[in-house]
C-alpha cells in the first residue's frame, strides 16, 4: 500500500502512514495528480532525527478521501523534484527547500517563499530577493511595494513591461511572516492556540478558526453538538457574504465605479455588525472555540439575522444588476486577467479562483464537514476565467450563502449543557482538517508525539496555491489593469506568510 | 441615471450623525470594569491568552488584551466589559484598568505636543503601514473612511505617499521582514509627524510577542502619540482617539 486513505478530520496513528522510498513516493504522488479529480492539499516536512520526513496529502475530490503518504529524506543527498512532473508542487517544494535545505536536482527555481525566521540560509534576506530579469533595451521594470498605496498588507510586485503592457510579473512575499506555525508549538494553552488560529488571517477568522477547532476536536476526541456545527456553518457563510460583498466594492473602486463602490461597501457593514451583535467582534474573533460555544444564536439574534438578510438581499440584487449591466463596467471586467482552465489546473488553483475557470473544487461538496453534508452543496462554476467571472461568482455565491443561512436558521438546535472539554491529545496521531473559507480551501495538519504533545502544526491558506495565478493573469494586460486583477483574486499576504 | 438615483434612494441614510455619542450595537466589548470581588487570582490570570491580566491589584492592560472576553465569561462578577469604545490613550499607563475603578479612559493632555493641535486640528493625513498585521485592523481602518463612519468629515484621511502624510499608523506586531520598510516609510514623512499604534499586535506584540520572527526595535526610537487598543480596533475607537489627539470636539 502506498498511502493511507483517510477522511477530512479523521484521526489516525502516525505509524499508519506508509513510509515510501523517495522514488516510489514521487511516482505515486505525481501520478495521482495526472487525474483531474486529485489535487495536492498539503505537502510538508518535519525534522526526523538527522533526516527530514516528508508528508504528502492528496485529496480525491470524487470520493471524499485524502491519500497520505510519507518518505524520509537524507539531507546529504540530492533528489528529483515533484515540480518537474506537476507545477502544483512548485511552491510546496520551495517551502520545503527553504525550511530544510533539501537539494532538488530539477526544480525550476528554488526561490525563497517567505524568508521564515528558521530558514536554512539566514544570510538570504528579504531585501536581496533574486528577481527574474530580462536584459532588453525595450523593456522596463516597475517595482511596487512592499508598502502599497492603500490600507493593505505588504508584498512586492515586480513587473517587466513592454510599454504599457505587462510581459511578466513576479510577486515576492514574506513581509508578514510572524512565525505562527512555530507559535502553535511554543504556546501550550488551548486558549492561546485558539487565539493564534484567529489571527492567521483577519479576513478569514471564521475559516481558519473552524479548521483549527475541527482538527483539535478530532485530535482530543471531543464530539461537538449539532448546535455548534450549525452555528459554525452559519458563521462561515456569513463571512463569505461579508468578504464577497466587500470585494465587489473593491472591484468597483478599482475601476472608479463610485456607485458600486459605495453601495457594496455599505452593504458589508450590516453583516459584520451582526457578528458584533452575535459575539462582540465585527470580524468574528472570539466566536469559534474548541468544544464550546460562548455565544449561542438566541431567538432574538435569529430574528435579527432573518430581518437583516431580507433587507440586504433586494439592495444587493439591485446593485449587482446595475453593476453587471453597465457597459463601462463590463468593458473593464470582461476578458481582463484571464486564467484558462488548463492553466488553472496546472497551477493547482483552489476555491473561488478555481471555480471561476470551471474547475470544480469546493471542499463543502468534495470533503464536507460539520453541517455541509446535509446542505448537499453544489458549487457555482464560471467558465471565462476573467475578472468578470470572478465578480459573477461572488454575486452568485452570496445569493447561495443567503439561501443556506435561511435554511439553517430554520432549525438551529437548542444549546445543550456543555460538557467539559477533554484537553489531552491522542499520542502519536495525525489529523488533517479541510475547510472551504470564502477564498478557498484552508488546510490545517497536526502531529503529536508519544506524550500527546504537539510536534508539528502546518497551516495552508488557499492563497499559497493561488498567488501564482495573479502573476499569470496579468500577462499581456495593461499595467493599469493590475489593480482589478489583483483585487478580483483578493489573496491573503499574512495567510501566505504565516 | 434615474436608476442610479433610485439605488441611492434605497440605501437610505447610512452615515452615523454623531461619532462621539453613538451607541455600539450588540455585545461590543469595550472598556472593562473590574469589581473588588475576590476570585482565584491564578485561575483568572490563566484564562487569558496574552497575559493581559496582572494581580495585586488585579488589572487589565488594554495594550495586551485581545478583547476575547474569556475572563469575563469565566468570572462574570469580577470582570465586565462595557460598551464604552473610547479606549484610546497616549500613555502606556493610561491603558491599565485597575480593579474597583470605573472611569473613562482619556488622553493625558500634558503629553500632547503643542504642534500637533496647532498643525493638524483642521486636517490630518495619515499613512498606514501594516507590519505583520493580520488584515483585521487594516479592514477596520479602511472602514473609518466608508459611508457609515465617514472620518473624512473631520478632514482626516489616509494617503498613499508618506511624503503627503502628517503621521504614520502602524498595525501588526512588526515582523523582522517589515522592520526596514517600516523605518523607511517613517523617515519619509516630513516633520512634525505623529505615530499611532493600532491594535493589540502593534501596541504590545499581542499573541506574537515572543515569536523569534518579530523585531520591535524601531519602537524604542519612536515617540508614540496614540495607542488604539482592540483586536481589531473598532473604527469608533480610532476616530474618537484621533479627534481627542488633535483637539477636535
Ligand atoms: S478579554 Fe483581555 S484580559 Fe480578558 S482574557 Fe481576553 S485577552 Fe485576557
Amino acid at each position: 500500500m502506498s498511502a493511507i486513505v483517510i477522511k477530512n478530520n479523521q484521526q489516525i496513528p502516525v505509524t499508519s502512514i506508509p513510509v515510501l522510498d523517495y522514488q516510489d513516493f514521487l511516482i505515486f504522488n505525481t501520478f495521482l495528480l495526472k487525474s483531474e479529480e486529485n489535487h495536492c492539499v498539503n505537502y510538508f516536512g518535519i525534522v526526523d532525527n538527522k533526516n527530514v520526513k516528508l508528508f504528502c496529502c492528496i485529496a480525491n475530490d470524487a470520493n471524499q478521501t485524502i491519500l497520505v503518504s510519507s518518505s524520509i529524506i537524507n539531507l546529504e543527498k540530492t533528489y528529483p523534484s515533484f515540480s518537474e512532473q506537476h507545477l502544483a508542487f512548485e511552491k510546496f517544494e520551495r517551502e520545503i527547500h527553504e525550511n530544510f535545505g533539501i537539494n532538488y536536482t530539477n526544480h525550476p527555481w528554488l526561490k525563497p517563499v517567505r524568508y521564515s525566521f528558521n530558514r536554512q540560509q539566514p544570510k538570504n534576506t528579504i531585501a536581496n530577493y533574486p528577481f527574474f530579469k530580462i536584459k532588453s533595451e525595450e523593456l522596463h521594470e516597475v517595482g511596487v511595494g512592499p508598502i502599497h498605496a492603500g490600507i493593505i498588507e505588504p508584498g512586492h510586485f515586480r513587473f517587466l513591461c513592454n510599454g504599457e503592457q505587462i510581459l511578466h510579473l513576479e510577486i515576492q512575499l514574506g513581509y508578514q511572516h510572524r512565525g505562527i506555525e512555530n507559535l502553535f508549538l511554543q504556546k501550550k494553552k488551548l486558549i492561546e492556540r485558539n487565539t493564534l488560529a484567529e489571527n492567521i488571517a483577519g479576513d478569514s477568522v471564521i475559516g481558519h478558526t473552524t479548521a483549527f477547532a475541527n482538527l483539535w476536536e478530532s485530535l482530543s476526541n471531543n464530539v461537538v453538538s449539532e448546535e455548534i456545527m450549525v452555528s459554525r456553518t452559519i458563521a462561515l457563510e456569513l463571512e463569505r457574504i461579508a468578504v464577497h460583498t466587500g470585494d465587489l466594492s473593491g472591484i468597483c473602486t478599482d475601476i472608479a465605479f463610485q456607485l458600486g463602490s459605495a453601495v457594496f461597501g455599505r452593504l458589508r457593514t450590516p453583516i459584520i455588525n451582526f457578528f458584533q451583535e452575535w459575539c462582540g467582534n465585527r470580524l468574528g474573533k472570539s466566536l469559534i472555540r474548541v468544544g464550546s460555544n460562548h455565544f449561542p444564536l438566541t431567538n432574538e439574534l435569529k430574528t435579527k439575522l432573518i430581518v437583516l438578510l431580507d433587507k440586504f438581499e433586494p439592495d444587493f440584487d439591485e446593485m449587482c444588476k446595475n453593476t453587471f449591466h453597465t457597459p463601462t463596467v463590463l468593458g473593464r471586467l470582461e476578458k481582463t486577467g484571464i486564467i484558462s482552465n488548463p492553466l488553472g489546473k496546472e497551477i493547482g488553483l483552489v476555491g473561488m479562483a478555481a471555480r471561476m475557470t470551471d474547475i470544480n473544487r469546493d471542499i463543502r461538496s468534495s470533503h464536507p464537514y460539520g453541517y455541509y453534508p446535509l446542505l448537499a452543496h453544489q458549487p457555482i462554476l464560471k467558465g471565462h476565467g476573467d475578472v468578470q467571472s470572478r465578480g459573477q461568482i461572488r454575486r452568485e455565491e452570496v445569493k447561495q450563502s443567503i439561501h443556506y443561512i435561511r435554511k439553517l436558521l430554520a432549525n438551529v438546535p437548542l444549546q445543550q449543557e456543555e460538557e467539559k472539554i477533554q484537553q489531552k491529545l491522542t499520542p502519536n496521531s495525525f489529523v488533517l482538517s479541510l475547510v472551504e473559507g470564502w477564498r478557498g480551501e484552508i488546510c490545517h495538519c497536526a502531529i503529536t508525539d508519544a506524550k500527546g504533545e504537539l510536534i508539528h502544526y502546518k497551516i495552508k491558506d488557499p492563497s499559497f496555491h493561488n498567488w501564482l495565478a495573479v502573476a499569470m493573469s496579468v500577462r499581456n494586460n495593461e499595467i493599469s489593469d493590475f489593480p482589478i486583477c489583483n483585487k478580483s483574486f483578493n489573496l491573503s499576504y499574512c495567510g501566505h506568510d504565516l | 441615471m434615474l436608476e442610479n438615483i433610485k439605488i441611492l434612494y434605497h440605501q437610505g441614510k447610512q452615515y452615523i450623525p454623531n461619532l462621539r455619542t453613538v451607541e455600539a450595537p450588540g455585545v461590543f466589548r469595550g472598556r472593562p470594569v473590574i469589581s473588588k470581588e475576590s476570585v482565584d487570582n491564578e485561575a483568572l490570570k490563566e484564562c487569558c491568552p496574552t497575559q493581559a491580566i496582572a494581580v495585586n491589584p488585579i488589572q487589565i492592560d488594554l495594550g495586551k488584551c485581545t478583547f476575547c472576553g474569556e475572563c469575563a465569561i469565566a468570572f462574570p462578577h469580577k470582570i465586565k466589559f462595557t460598551k464604552d469604545y473610547k479606549i484610546a490613550t497616549n500613555s502606556l499607563d493610561g491603558l491599565l484598568v485597575k480593579e474597583g475603578e470605573d472611569k473613562p479612559i482619556t488622553l493625558n493632555a500634558d503629553l500632547i505636543r503643542a504642534e500637533i493641535q496647532h498643525y493638524f486640528k483642521g486636517s490630518l493625513k495619515l499613512r498606514q503601514v501594516s507590519a505583520g498585521g493580520d488584515g483585521s485592523c487594516e479592514l477596520e481602518l479602511g472602514a473609518c473612511s466608508n459611508v457609515n463612519f465617514d472620518m473624512g468629515r473631520y478632514g482626516i484621511d489616509f494617503v498613499a505617499s508618506p511624503r503627503h502624510a502628517d503621521g504614520i499608523v502602524i498595525t501588526g506586531p512588526i515582523t523582522e521582514n517589515m522592520a526596514k520598510p517600516l523605518q523607511t516609510a517613517y523617515e519619509a514623512i516630513p516633520e512634525p509627524k505623529i505615530v499611532i499604534l493600532c491594535g493589540v499586535d502593534a501596541i504590545s506584540g499581542g499573541i506574537f510577542v515572543d515569536s523569534p520572527a518579530i523585531n520591535r526595535n524601531i519602537l524604542k526610537t519612536l515617540k508614540i502619540d496614540l495607542y488604539v487598543p482592540g483586536n481589531p480596533i473598532h473604527p469608533l475607537t480610532f476616530i474618537n482617539g484621533v479627534l481627542d489627539l488633535i483637539g477636535r470636539k
